[in-house]
C-alpha cells in the first residue's frame, strides 16, 4: 500500500498549483484552466499537498504580497503565538488531529488566528465530507448585536423579504410570514432591487420601525454597496448591520468597488451608531465561490481558496455573519447538486476553523443540474456540521433574485429534526408573541395575533 | 396527481386541508408574488405547495433546455420583410453553453469567416441570441424586433442584417458588431429564468462594441416579457438610449437613463410604434 501512496520525487512545484491540482472537480476551475486533467492526477496532488508543512504558506504566498493587500493582510495579521501548537505539523497532520478529541472546541477558538485561509483550504481538500461536517461541528463561534448568534444548540434565520420592485407593503406581508414561521433572529435583511440612496433609506426606515414596534430582539440591513450604507449612516439613517460582498483577492475586490481602507471606514462609521445591545458585531458579508473568476481576478488559483481568501477579510472586522451564497452564480463555476453541497461544507468548515461566524445561502439557479432534494441534503447536512444560519425566503423562491435558496419551512424542518433553537433572545420573543410554544415547536396563529396588524401601518 | 389511500382525502390533494394549518394572513397575497401563506403539514409544505413549485421549476428548467426554433423565427423575419443571418457560438452544444460562458461569448470559425464576406459599415446591428431561455425568445423577440426596427427605418438609420446566434452570450454580439462595423449593437437575448419568470427576454445596447469590452459599458432592459415590462415600453426605451448613445458616442455607466415618460422615440408618435408592433405575422 504505501509504495502506491509515494509519489516520485521531483523539485516541489508552486502551492497555488499544487491547491489547485489537489481541489475536488468543479466547472469553476476547469473554466479557470487549473483544474486537474485526469482523477488520478488529482488524488496525486493531494497526497503530494498532505506532506506540504505548515510554514511554507508563510513563506510562499501564493498571490504576489507587493501586489495584492489581501496577501498582506493574512501574512501581517497571522497569529504566530495561535499558530505555534501546530507550527511542526504538515497539512495531512493538521487533517488527522482536528479529527481527534485533543481538537476541543476551546484548542480550535484558541487556534482559529493561527490559521490562515491557504492552510484550512489545503486542509478541506484532504478531508472527505464526514470530515467537514466533524470538525465544522466543534468550531465555535459566538457573535452578539441585538441578539446572540450561534451558542450550541442553536440554529438562526435570515429572513429575505424581497420584492422586485420595492414594495412597502409585499416586503411586510413576506416580513410577517418569516416571523410567524420563526425566522429573522440572525438578520432582517433586504436586497433591495434598486441601490439608489432615497429608496435604500425608506428601506431602512420601514425595516426599523417593524422592529421598534414589536421590540424584536434582533437586526436589520438593507444589502447595499457599502458606499451607500456609510451616506446613509450620514443621513442619520436607521443601520443596524453594515453589508458588503467581498473576495479573496485585491482586484476582485476592486470590481466590487471596494478596499481594506473603505471597509475599515465602513466599520467605524457603523460601529459609532453603537445600536448593539447585547454586543456590537455590527458587519455582515457575503461571499461565493466562483466570484473571482467572473471578475478576471483568480491569478491563477482554484476557486475554493480565493474563497477561504475572502473570510481573512471578513475576519479583519468582527463581522456579526458571514454569509457563503453557495450555488448562485451558476453552473459555470459549480456545476450540479454534488459540486454545490461538496463546496457549502468546505466553506463552512474553512470559515468556521479561521473562527468566523458562518451560515451558507444553500442555492441554485435555474440552469444548473439541481434541485430542492439536493437543497434539502445539503441543509440537513449543514444542520449537522454547526452551521450558523441560513437564508429563510417564502416558499424558497426569491422573486426578486429569480433564484431557489431555503424556506421558512425548510428553517423550522431542521430545527425540528435536530431539535435546534432561535438566539435564546429571540427565543424568547417568539414564545411571548405566540410564534413558539415553551419548547420551541410552532404554534397555530390566532386572528387576534398582534403580529398579523405588521402590514397594516405601511400605506 | 395519484390518489391517496387515506379515507378522508381520496378526492384530491389539495383537499387534505384536514392535516394543514393554515395561515391566517393570506389575504396578505394581494401584496406580493411571494410564496407566503403556504400553511404547514407540522412545520413541512403542504402537498399542494410542494407540486406547484416543482411544476414552477420544471418549467424554468424546460426553458432552459427547449431548443431554440430558429427556423421559426427566421420565417417570421422573412415575413415582416427583415432581413437576417444565422450564425453559431464558438459552443458545440447545450451543456457546453452551461459550462463555458467564454465560448458563447465568441462566434464558430465558420460564423466568423461567414460574416466577414458581408456588407459593412452600419448605424446599427441587432443581434438575437437564445441566451438562457428560448421561450423567452420564442415570445418576445419578434414582436421587439419588428417594433424596434420599425422605428429606426422611420429615422432612416442603415441597419445591418438582423444576426440570428445560437447558443450565445450576450458578448457575443461585441464580435458581431465588431466585424460588420456597427456603430451601435442591440442583443436581445433569453435571461436566466426565474420559477415566476421562465420567459423573460434581456436587450443589451452597446456602443463602439469590440471584443472585450466589459458589462460597465453596456445599457440593459430587463424583464421583457408578458407580466414584466411591455414590448412597447421596451421599444420605446430601447430607442431613447440608442439615441442617447449616437448623441453622446458612448454607453453603459456614462449614459444616465433620464428618460421623458412622454418620450418619443425618434421623434415618432407611439400610435405608430404600436401600430408597427402589432402588424399581422
Amino acid at each position: 500500500m504505501s509504495t502506491a501512496l509515494t509519489t516520485p520525487k521531483k523539485k516541489a512545484r508552486p502551492l497555488k498549483e499544487l491547491l489547485a491540482k489537489a481541489t475536488p472537480l468543479r466547472s469553476g476551475d476547469v473554466l479557470a484552466g487549473v483544474a486537474a486533467q485526469t482523477e488520478e492526477e488529482r488524488v496525486r496532488a493531494q497526497i503530494e499537498l498532505a506532506d506540504v508543512p505548515l510554514t511554507r504558506f508563510l513563506d510562499e504566498c501564493i498571490i504576489p504580497y507587493e501586489g495584492d493587500e489581501v496577501t498582506r493582510l493574512i501574512i501581517d495579521g497571522h497569529d504566530k503565538g495561535a499558530f505555534a501548537p501546530i507550527s511542526g505539523f504538515t497539512v495531512g497532520e493538521l487533517r488527522d488531529w482536528l479529527l481527534t478529541d485533543a481538537a476541543t472546541p476551546q484548542a480550535l477558538t484558541a487556534l482559529a488566528p493561527g490559521i490562515t485561509p491557504e492552510m484550512a483550504a489545503a486542509t478541506s481538500k484532504l478531508m472527505r465530507m464526514q470530515d467537514l461536517i466533524l470538525v465544522g461541528a466543534k468550531c465555535e463561534v459566538v457573535t452578539r448585536f441585538r441578539n446572540t448568534i450561534g451558542l450550541p444548540g442553536t440554529f438562526s434565520v435570515r429572513l429575505q423579504p424581497n420584492h422586485p420592485t420595492d414594495d412597502m407593503k409585499g416586503i411586510a406581508a413576506s416580513t410577517l410570514d418569516g416571523l410567524m414561521y420563526g425566522c429573522g433572529d440572525a438578520v432582517i435583511g433586504i436586497n433591495p432591487a434598486t441601490d439608489n440612496l432615497d429608496n435604500i433609506t425608506k428601506l431602512l426606515w420601514m425595516l426599523d420601525s417593524v422592529v421598534q414596534k414589536h421590540e424584536i430582539p434582533t437586526q436589520t440591513c438593507v444589502l447595499t454597496h457599502v458606499t451607500t450604507t456609510m451616506e446613509a449612516i450620514e443621513n442619520g439613517a436607521p443601520v443596524d448591520l453594515c453589508f458588503q460582498s467581498i473576495a479573496g483577492t485585491e482586484q476582485a475586490n476592486a470590481s466590487f468597488g471596494i478596499n481594506l481602507s473603505l471597509l475599515k471606514d465602513a466599520h467605524q462609521a457603523t460601529l459609532s451608531l453603537n445600536r448593539g445591545t447585547v454586543g456590537n458585531n455590527c458587519m455582515y458579508f457575503e461571499t461565493g465561490q466562483g466570484s473571482a473568476l467572473s471578475a478576471n481576478a483568480n491569478h491563477g488559483v482554484d476557486q475554493q481558496t480565493i474563497e477561504a481568501r475572502a473570510y481573512a477579510v471578513a475576519r479583519a472586522f468582527d463581522p456579526l455573519l458571514v454569509n457563503t451564497v453557495v450555488g448562485f452564480i451558476g453552473p459555470e463555476y459549480l456545476y450540479n447538486g454534488k459540486q454545490i453541497m461538496r463546496a457549502g461544507l468546505e466553506d463552512h468548515f474553512c470559515g468556521k476553523l479561521m473562527g468566523l461566524p458562518m451560515g451558507v445561502d444553500i442555492c441554485y439557479t435555474n440552469h444548473a443540474e439541481a434541485d430542492q432534494d439536493d437543497m434539502d441534503v445539503l441543509l440537513t447536512l449543514l444542520g449537522t456540521a454547526g452551521c450558523k444560519f441560513v437564508m429563510g425566503i417564502p416558499g424558497a423562491d426569491d422573486i426578486m433574485l429569480n433564484y431557489q435558496s431555503t424556506s421558512f419551512h425548510d428553517a423550522a424542518y431542521l430545527r425540528k429534526l435536530l431539535n435546534l433553537k432561535p438566539a435564546p433572545e429571540f427565543a424568547t420573543w417568539l414564545e411571548s408573541v405566540g410564534v413558539h410554544d415553551r419548547e420551541g415547536q410552532l404554534l397555530p396563529i390566532l386572528k387576534s395575533n398582534n403580529l398579523l396588524g405588521l402590514s397594516d401601518g405601511l400605506k | 396527481m395519484s390518489t391517496r389511500k387515506t379515507p378522508a382525502t381520496t378526492q384530491k390533494s389539495t383537499d387534505s386541508s384536514q392535516f394543514v394549518t393554515a395561515d391566517p394572513w393570506t389575504e396578505l397575497k394581494c401584496f406580493t408574488d411571494a410564496r407566503i401563506g403556504l400553511g404547514r403539514c407540522g412545520t413541512s409544505l403542504p402537498l399542494s405547495e410542494s407540486l406547484s413549485f416543482k411544476l414552477a421549476h420544471a418549467q424554468a428548467r424546460d426553458a432552459v433546455h427547449q431548443p431554440f426554433k430558429i427556423d421559426e423565427l427566421a420565417h417570421g423575419l422573412e415575413i415582416a420583410g427583415i432581413r437576417h443571418l444565422r450564425l453559431n457560438s464558438a459552443v458545440a452544444d447545450r451543456e457546453e453553453y452551461l459550462t463555458r460562458p467564454d465560448k458563447g461569448r465568441k462566434l464558430s470559425t465558420v460564423s466568423r469567416e461567414f460574416l466577414e464576406t458581408q456588407v459593412k459599415d452600419f448605424d446599427l446591428c441587432l443581434v438575437i441570441a437564445d441566451g438562457l431561455s428560448s421561450r423567452a425568445i420564442h415570445e418576445n423577440a419578434l414582436s421587439f424586433a419588428r417594433g424596434f426596427l420599425g422605428l429606426t427605418k422611420h429615422a432612416a438609420l442603415s441597419v445591418a442584417p438582423v444576426c440570428l446566434v445560437e447558443n450565445g452570450r450576450v458578448a457575443v454580439a461585441d464580435e458581431i458588431a465588431s466585424i460588420l462595423q456597427a456603430e451601435v449593437v442591440v442583443i436581445l437575448i433569453g435571461e436566466r429564468p426565474g420559477l415566476s419568470s421562465p420567459n423573460s427576454l434581456g436587450v443589451y445596447m452597446t456602443y463602439n462594441a469590440k471584443p472585450g469590452t466589459t458589462d460597465e459599458a453596456r445599457n440593459c432592459i430587463s424583464n421583457v416579457r408578458e407580466g414584466g415590462l411591455s414590448i412597447k415600453d421596451g421599444v420605446q426605451k430601447l430607442a431613447y438610449l440608442m439615441e442617447e448613445a449616437l448623441r453622446i458616442k458612448t454607453s453603459g455607466v456614462a449614459l444616465k437613463d433620464k428618460m421623458p415618460a412622454n418620450h418619443l422615440p425618434f421623434g415618432i408618435a407611439l400610435t405608430a410604434l404600436t401600430k408597427s408592433e402589432d402588424a399581422p405575422a
